[in-house]
This record gives C-alpha cells, sequence and structure tokens, in this order.
C-alpha cells in the first residue's frame, strides 16, 4: 500500500506515524511545499521572540523520517488526477497512490480591506509569513494587529519582545469575545495593558494606507481615525487551503466536505485537519475545527481508516489552551462566552486579577458540570474530561477541586478560597471541600 | 529554513542597564590591577573593589533586566544576543574561564614561600577574610571557594528575580544558595578555624571520592570524635540517605536542591541552560561516558579497600596512581575545566550530564527505584519545544510531551524549568505512587515509534 499525504503539518505527520505503527509494511510519502521537514507551526512566535531557533521548533530530529521509512518530498503538489490515483508535482515528478490524504491547512483569510497588499501587511501563518514579518518589522516604531483572537494576542507579544510599540484593534467590545466571557476577558486585558499594549475595543478596520513606495504607513479605522504605523498583521482567522482540491473533482465547499470517516466525495481520497469540512457535524460542533489538537485528533482517526480499520471522527470533550503574554489559559468541554439556556457557571477570581476558574454546569438538577474555563492556573486534563464524561454533578466537583490541581510544587491552592466563595455565592448547597491536591486523587 | 530569521535585530540596552554593566566591566578592571599592583595595601582594596562592583553591577543589571518586567517567563531574544547564543561574547567568556580554571589548578600552588603564582595578589587580598573565618591565611582555593560562593549568591539573585512567578523555584534556588553558603564555605572554614578536618557535609561519595577511599577515612577516624561522625555521615549520606530520598523525591534532592556544582549550574549557569545538546547522538555519548566514569570510580575505591585490608600485599600502589589520574582527568579536567569553562557554549551541565558519577549513581535509582516522574497534562502539548529549549541536561523534553508520556529519566535533575517555560501547563514534577509509573496519557494515541536507542 503506497500512502501519499500531502501536507506535512501535525494533522498529515500523526497520520503518517499511526499509519506506519498500524501497518508497518506500508510505504508511506509526505508531500509539503512549505518546509523540508515537520515543524511547530503554534512555535513560530518562539523563534521570532529569539527564545527558540528555526531547527528547535522541529518536533522530531530529522533522522527519524528515513528510521521509520517515511518519504519526504518538499515540493508543490500542483494538480491532482483521482481517476488515475495521481498527483503531479512542480518538480516534474509524479506519485501514484492507493490512498491519498489532503491535509493541506489553511491560509490567512483576507477581507478585502484597500490597502491589504501594501508592503508590511500580512497574515501570520506559516514559514514565509515568519520570514516577512522578521524582514519587515525590522527597526520600526509601531505596527498594528487587526483581530482580536489568539493570532492577535501572539502579534501583539511578538512585536513587543522587540520594544516595537503594538496596537491591537478588536471589532468586538471585549478580547476574544466569540470565546471568552467579558471576566475572562478583562484578565487578558490587564496582560495587554501590563505590557503597555494599546488595544482599541468596538474598532474595525476600514483601510491601509501606503506611502509612495508602496509601503503601509498608517491605518484608518471605521471611526476614521489614523493610526501610523510601519507594518499591520491581519488575524481575523484563517480559511481552508482548498489550491489542489480545486484542480480534482473532490467535491468542496469552504473546506474539502467529508463523511464522519473523514472520506472524500472520491474513494482512497481523505481529507484531515483544517482543510477538512465535515458534511454533518454533531449538532453542537462547528464544520471546520481549525485547530492543532483537533488536527492531530483527525491525523490519528483517519489513520485508522487508512489502515483498514473504518473509525469515525469523535472528537471528545472538548479542550483547548493558550497563552497571553504571562497569562495561562485552559478550556474544557462546553464554555459558551454568553449566556446559553439551560447553563449557568460559577466564577471565581482571586484579588490579584491574575487568577480565574470558571465553572459551567447545568440548570437542572442535579446540575452536572459540562465545562471549565481557567486562567493563571492549570487543570488536569484527564481529571476534568472525566468529569464532564460522567456528568459528574456541581457539588462534587466543588468538593473534589484539589483533584483536578495541576499547578506545581508549593504554588499557592485556591481551593479553599474557591469553595468559600461558592458557598456564599450558593448558601443553598452549601459544599465542603473534601479533597486537596495530590497525584491520581480519587474521586 | 531560512536564514534570514537568524538575524532580526536586537532592541538596545537602556542606558541604565548599560551603567550597570560598566559598572561590571569596572570590577573587572579592578581585578586586573589588583593583579598588576604591587602594594598588598592596594591589591586588597582593588580586590575588594572588584568584587564589590561586579557583584553590584550584576545585582543592578538584573534588576532592571527582569525585576522591572511584569513577572513571568522572560527568554526574549535568548538565542539572538551573542552572549547567550553562542556569539562571540560567549567564546571569549568560555576561553576567559577555561583559562582561570587552568591557572587556578597548575599554576597556583604555593611554591613553598607563600607564593601562588599569577594569582598570588587575589590569594592573599583574601588573607584577612580568611584569618577572620578559618583562622589562617588564604590559599588558591580559599579564593576559588570565595569566588565560588559569590557567583551562586549573586546570580542566584538573579534567577530570583527572573523566575520569581514561580514558586518552586524561588524556594530551589534559595536551597542551592543557602548549602553553597552554609555547607561548603562557612561550615568547612569554621572547622578549619577550630582545628577540624576541613570536611564538606554536602558532598559524597562518588562525587567527592576520596571521602570513602582508606586514607582519608583513616586519617578522619585518628581525629577523633567529630572525625568518626564525619566518616558515618559520608557513609550513611552515600548509602542509605540517597537511596531514600531519591526513592521519594527523585535525583532532584540532591542535584537540584543541594549540590554546588548543581547549585552553580542553576544560578551563574542559568544563562547558558538551552545550550545543552539535544541530539539523540549526544545522548549516546552521554550514556556512553558517565557510566564509564561511575565504573571506574567503584572499581579504583575498591582496589583500594583490597590493597588496604591486604596491606598493600595485593597491588602495590596501583590504586593509589590510579586514583591520581582519575583526579586529575575526573576531577580537575573534567568537573573543573571543561564543567564550568565551557558554560557558555556546551551549557550549564556538561559535567553533571556526562561525568558526575553522583549523578549516574543518582539517575540509576530515579529511574528505577524512585517515585518520581515529570507528568504530561492529557492532550495539551503543542510540541512548541521550550520544555526541551530549557532543559540543562539535554533531555528532548517534548519527544515524551508529545505523546502523552511521563518523563522518566536519569539524567532528569528536577530543576522544574521545563514544567515553569511551558506555554500550555502541560508538565509537572510529582511524586507519585510507582504503580503506574509509566502510564501515558489516554488523549494521545498516534505515536509509539522509538527515539532512544
Amino acid at each position: 500500500m503506497h500512502l501519499v499525504i500531502i501536507g506535512n503539518g501535525i494533522t498529515g505527520v500523526t497520520c503518517a506515524l499511526a499509519v506506519r505503527r498500524l501497518r508497518p509494511e506500508a510505504q508511506i510519502t509526505i508531500v509539503s511545499s512549505e518546509s523540508a521537514h515537520h515543524y511547530s507551526r503554534t512555535a513560530l512566535m518562539y523563534v521570532y521572540m529569539g527564545h527558540l531557533r528555526p531547527q528547535d521548533i522541529k518536533p522530531y530530529e530529522d533522522w527519524f523520517w528515513a528510521e521509520n521509512r517515511l518519504t519526504l518530498v518538499h515540493a508543490t503538489a500542483t494538480s491532482l488526477h483521482t481517476n488515475e490515483n495521481l498527483v503531479t508535482l512542480d518538480n516534474g515528478s509524479t506519485l501514484r497512490y492507493d490512498q491519498l490524504l489532503l491535509a493541506t491547512g489553511s491560509e490567512s483569510k483576507l477581507a478585502d480591506w484597500p490597502g491589504q497588499h501594501l508592503a508590511g501587511v500580512q497574515g501570520f501563518y506559516n514559514l514565509p509569513d515568519l520570514a516577512a514579518m522578521t524582514r519587515d518589522t525590522h527597526g520600526i516604531g509601531r505596527g498594528v494587529v487587526v483581530g482580536g483572537g489568539l493570532i492577535g494576542a501572539e502579534l501583539a507579544e511578538m512585536l513587543h519582545s522587540r520594544g516595537i510599540a503594538a496596537t491591537v484593534l478588536v471589532r468586538a467590545p471585549h478580547f476574544w469575545g466569540s470565546v471568552l466571557p467579558p471576566e475572562e476577558a478583562q484578565l487578558v486585558d490587564r496582560q495587554f495593558q501590563e505590557n503597555h499594549v494599546a488595544v482599541h475595543y468596538g474598532t474595525e478596520l476600514r483601510e491601509i494606507l501606503g506611502d509612495a513606495q508602496g509601503r503601509v504607513r498608517a491605518v484608518v479605522t471605521a471611526a476614521g481615525e489614523e493610526i501610523a504605523c510601519q507594518w499591520v498583521g491581519l488575524a481575523i482567522g484563517v480559511t481552508s487551503n482548498l489550491t489542489l482540491a480545486k484542480t480534482s473533482t473532490l467535491e468542496t465547499d469552504r473546506g474539502i466536505l467529508v463523511d464522519e470517516y473523514l472520506r472524500t466525495s472520491v474513494p482512497n481520497v481523505y481529507a484531515a485537519g483544517d482543510c477538512a469540512q465535515f458534511r454533518q457535524p454533531d449538532a453542537a460542533e462547528v464544520s471546520i475545527e481549525q485547530l492543532w489538537y483537533t488536527g492531530r485528533i483527525q491525523g490519528e482517526t483517519v489513520a485508522q481508516t487508512i489502515a483498514g480499520q473504518p473509525t469515525p471522527y469523535r472528537r471528545g470533550v472538548w479542550y483547548n489552551s493558550a497563552k497571553f503574554f504571562n497569562l495561562e489559559y485552559q478550556t474544557y468541554g462546553q464554555a459558551p462566552a454568553c449566556s446559553v439556556a439551560g447553563l449557568d457557571s460559577f466564577y471565581w477570581e482571586h484579588p490579584s486579577g491574575r487568577v480565574a476558574l470558571r465553572i459551567y454546569f447545568r440548570v437542572e438538577a442535579p446540575h452536572a458540570v459540562v465545562g471549565f474555563n481557567a486562567l493563571g492556573l492549570r487543570l488536569r486534563h484527564h481529571v476534568c474530561e472525566q468529569w464532564i464524561q460522567q456528568r459528574a454533578p456541581l457539588e462534587t466537583v466543588m468538593a473534589h477541586l484539589g483533584a483536578a490541581n495541576f499547578d506545581p510544587e508549593f504554588f499557592p491552592q485556591h481551593e479553599k478560597a474557591i469553595v468559600t466563595a461558592f458557598n456564599q455565592q450558593f448558601p443553598q448547597r452549601v459544599v465542603t471541600l473534601k479533597q486537596k491536591k495530590g497525584l491520581f486523587a480519587r474521586f | 529554513m531560512t536564514p534570514t530569521l537568524a538575524t532580526p535585530p536586537l532592541p538596545t540596552s537602556s542606558p541604565a542597564e548599560k551603567l550597570t554593566l560598566a559598572v561590571v566591566a569596572g570590577g573587572l578592571l579592578a581585578l586586573l590591577l589588583a593583579l598588576a599592583d604591587a602594594d598588598p595595601g592596594r591589591q586588597r582594596t582593588w580586590l575588594y573593589l572588584a568584587l564589590g562592583l561586579v557583584s553590584g553591577g550584576t545585582l543592578g543589571w538584573s534588576w532592571l533586566k527582569f525585576g522591572q518586567h511584569p513577572a513571568g517567563v522572560q527568554q526574549n531574544n535568548l538565542w539572538l544576543r551573542a552572549s547567550t547564543g553562542r556569539g562571540g561574547i560567549a567564546w571569549v567568556t568560555g576561553l576567559v574561564l577555561t583559562g582561570f580554571y587552568v591557572v587556578l589548578y597548575w599554576y597556583s600552588g604555593d611554591n613553598g614561600q607563600g607564593n601562588f603564582g599569577p594569582l598570588n595578589n587575589l590569594v592573599h587580598g583574601l588573607d584577612g577574610f580568611s584569618q577572620l573565618l578559618r583562622a589562617r591565611p588564604a590559599d588558591q582555593w580559599f579564593l576559588y571557594g570565595t569566588f565560588y560562593t559569590l557567583a551562586i549568591l549573586v546570580m542566584g539573585a538573579r534567577a530570583l528575580w527572573k523566575y520569581r512567578h514561580s514558586r518552586y523555584q524561588i524556594i530551589r534556588t534559595a536551597s542551592v544558595m543557602f548549602f553553597q553558603l552554609a555547607f561548603a564555605f562557612i561550615i568547612p572554614g569554621v572547622l578549619q578555624f577550630f582545628q577540624q578536618p576541613e570536611f564538606y557535609f554536602s558532598y559524597f561519595w562518588p562525587l567527592k571520592y576520596d571521602y570513602l577511599f582508606p586514607g582519608t577515612v583513616t586519617s578522619l577516624v585518628q581525629n577523633g570524635g567529630l572525625g568518626v561522625f564525619m566518616v558515618f555521615w559520608g557513609a550513611v549520606m552515600s548509602f542509605l540517605a540517597t537511596p531514600v530520598l531519591t526513592y521519594f523525591y527523585g535525583k532532584r534532592w540532591y542535584c537540584s536542591w543541594v549540590c554546588g556544582c548543581g547549585g552553580l549550574a542553576e544560578t551563574a549557569g542559568d544563562p547558558y541552560r538551552q545550550l545543552a545538546d539535544k541530539s539523540r547522538a549526544s545522548w549516546r555519548w552521554e550514556v556512553r561516558i558517565i557510566y564509564s566514569v561511575l565504573a571506574i570510580i567503584i572499581t579504583i575505591t575498591v582496589l583500594l579497600w583490597a590493597n588496604f585490608a591486604m596491606h598493600s600485599a595485593l597491588l602495590g600502589e596501583v590504586g593509589n596512581v590510579a586514583a591520581k589520574w582519575y583526579g586529575f582527568a575526573i576531577g580537575a579536567v573534567f568537573s573543573g575545566v571543561i564543567g564550568v569553562g565551557f558554560y557558555p557554549i556546551m551549557g550549564s551541565r556538561v559535567w553533571c550530564r556526562f561525568g558526575c558519577p553522583m549523578a549516574a549513581y543518582l539517575g540509576l535509582l530515579q529511574k528505577h527505584f524512585s517515585r518520581f516522574r515529570i507528568t504530561t497534562n492529557g492532550g495539551q502539548c503543542i510540541s512548541c519545544g521550550n520544555c526541551s529549549n530549557v532543559c540543562e541536561m539535554g533531555i528532548d523534553v517534548k519527544q515524551y510531551a508529545q505523546r502523552g508520556e511521563p518523563i522518566i529519566r536519569a539524567s532528569c535533575v528536577g530543576c522544574g524549568m521545563c514544567s515553569t517555560a511551558c506555554p500550555r501547563g502541560v508538565l509537572n514534577l510529582e511524586n507519585g505512587p510507582r504503580e503506574g509509573r509509566y502510564q501515558g496519557s489516554q488523549l494521545i494515541h498516534a505515536d509509539s515509534l522509538r527515539i532512544l536507542s
């Protein structure tokens, strides 16, 4: 069996490793136009900030691929001929496959702003973007970031690390409004303030102005305010990269359409990760998932099917994490930004404004816990997952909160304060803390 | 990947930072003057001025550099600066440090008339202090001990500012500072003051190999009650306390909380921790070398005792000659010249990782008879590599984290920096039940391919 994988991101590589384990005899070829070796996209910012070197963000050493008989091809796949099981590459060669996985990822979203093609205006998604940002922010005074999400916060932190003043334009009234409730967003905003990043909420970009050389010199907001800057980062999201899929007869919409087994409309061709769009997503889930974690889980899942054990994609209990300057963020389960019918939440915040915990639960008894937001404290993934899966009642979770504590040794333990606050807020359901922090604590 | 990424501009240092660095430079200049000046009084003045300026300048700079920013991970431009990214400054620093060790070890002995060679002026500059602490004049080792302790204290203060967001790092740094100052500097000095053997209660065989050699043991025992206690202490620490403490806490109780070599690495060596090579090739060298050193020192010790028991009838001088060569090659060249001299090029734990027999011994215990592990938090790893980057022992931590596996490695000294640096809260140092210690997360399934072999 010859498996050809287009894309060496987390999805493609995870699939390759899983197939290698399941089918030791398989011939596996990974094609990438972006880089010779797999690298961690999430770590690009650390290269810019000088925490890491470019070679440090490769998850595997270079010998790994040959030793595990994974053939790497550094070329662009230009066209796909599904009736001949053939992929054409820009280096003149062709690859014949038995099974094909498209894991072509995303590209940065643009929104038709006037001036968005000026020099010094870019998205931030891949290695060329990192090179461009390194080049174009050399010695500048101010950069403007458009977008109040994870990449927006990353770009602001990157500029800050080089001593470049950063202004962030956020359309929503608070940061990451689609994901974070206002209280959590307030904690993130505090990080921006401490690091002297100017954030303009409720502000949209109208146009980008250039100078005589075609370089950006300012942005104009929808309200007409002009902000002088020498670089603009557009961080309003990504869209599926469909360039290769469009050369074939594969059915596409915003992404490559797949069923729950990640099979496309053509036999033996699969799509997974950022570029895949589920025809029938589960009610509570989105049709295109653009996350490191979901990319990895989809890669694992599609590998099973490719290896002959058809397995539907089940994401399991949702999780995600991020870091905003010095503030760590983890979320598990269902954690909506605004109130949802049938759900309520309990929120606790440390007086320092650097630590917070929100627990979502069902309104009807026995108040099953459905999700968590943690800021500035670390929660134990498998404990949270188990609670959510088993629909643990709120009282149980509160009483055993210590079991979910994943903070390092000697760190202040907030469980007592959290339970006290809970008892004040919900006097009709008083809880006593039974379990403090400890490894493999039973509950 | 594209070379343009490696050459971005660095933000300029603030005038205040430049001033503090100038103070450090002034201190180094004063040190040169102390070496050159012929007048004993002025020598002492220059020396103390040098120590004051270097310490004060470093403290001031650390406060500006780390204390003035919001508490958190502060690694900006780490690999881009010449001093910490193997640039020109790093090579010069390495050369100066190496040169200092060569002079100290082989050209600074007392010539019989109280002259200590090139370092003579510095040694005698400390005579007064040495009299006060030890009731005897200074020698080259007292000079070295003073510099060493000062380096741990001053750079320890820097580490306290830099890592003040982590209580684990604060307490651990305070611990190495305390053990160096009290156990490796003041107590040995006070012992000498009272005409007792100079003994370091924080170093044990096989690191301090001669503490269990027949020669040392007999001379300590002859010294009376305190000497007998020292022999007892050394034996108990090596053979009883070490396995017990390592069972409960891992080798970190010693390597990154007590040991002086570790103390220097964690403080003065902190700017260089990222330089440890993470490749599989370096791991192969590590395993070959460190267990050989352990085997050699065990063999020498056994030889010496066998010979001692048989009144030199068995092997004559073989054991003593071997011990002497071990002292030169491992004790001086490896642990001193290479161990510290190569900090700016190979990282701060070259000795601990490749050479220390105590680390090898503790490592075997940690790997096979300990409750310690670093837990990976479910599926949260993003393979960013920050954990591997800060690992001074050259462990490619992310290889474990990205598979959801706990990190159980003989070499891990438990400094906790991987946990501190992780931007997703994935890693945690834990002492748990041994049952299920190797159990990985059920949230990652992809990858069970071998990485080390």
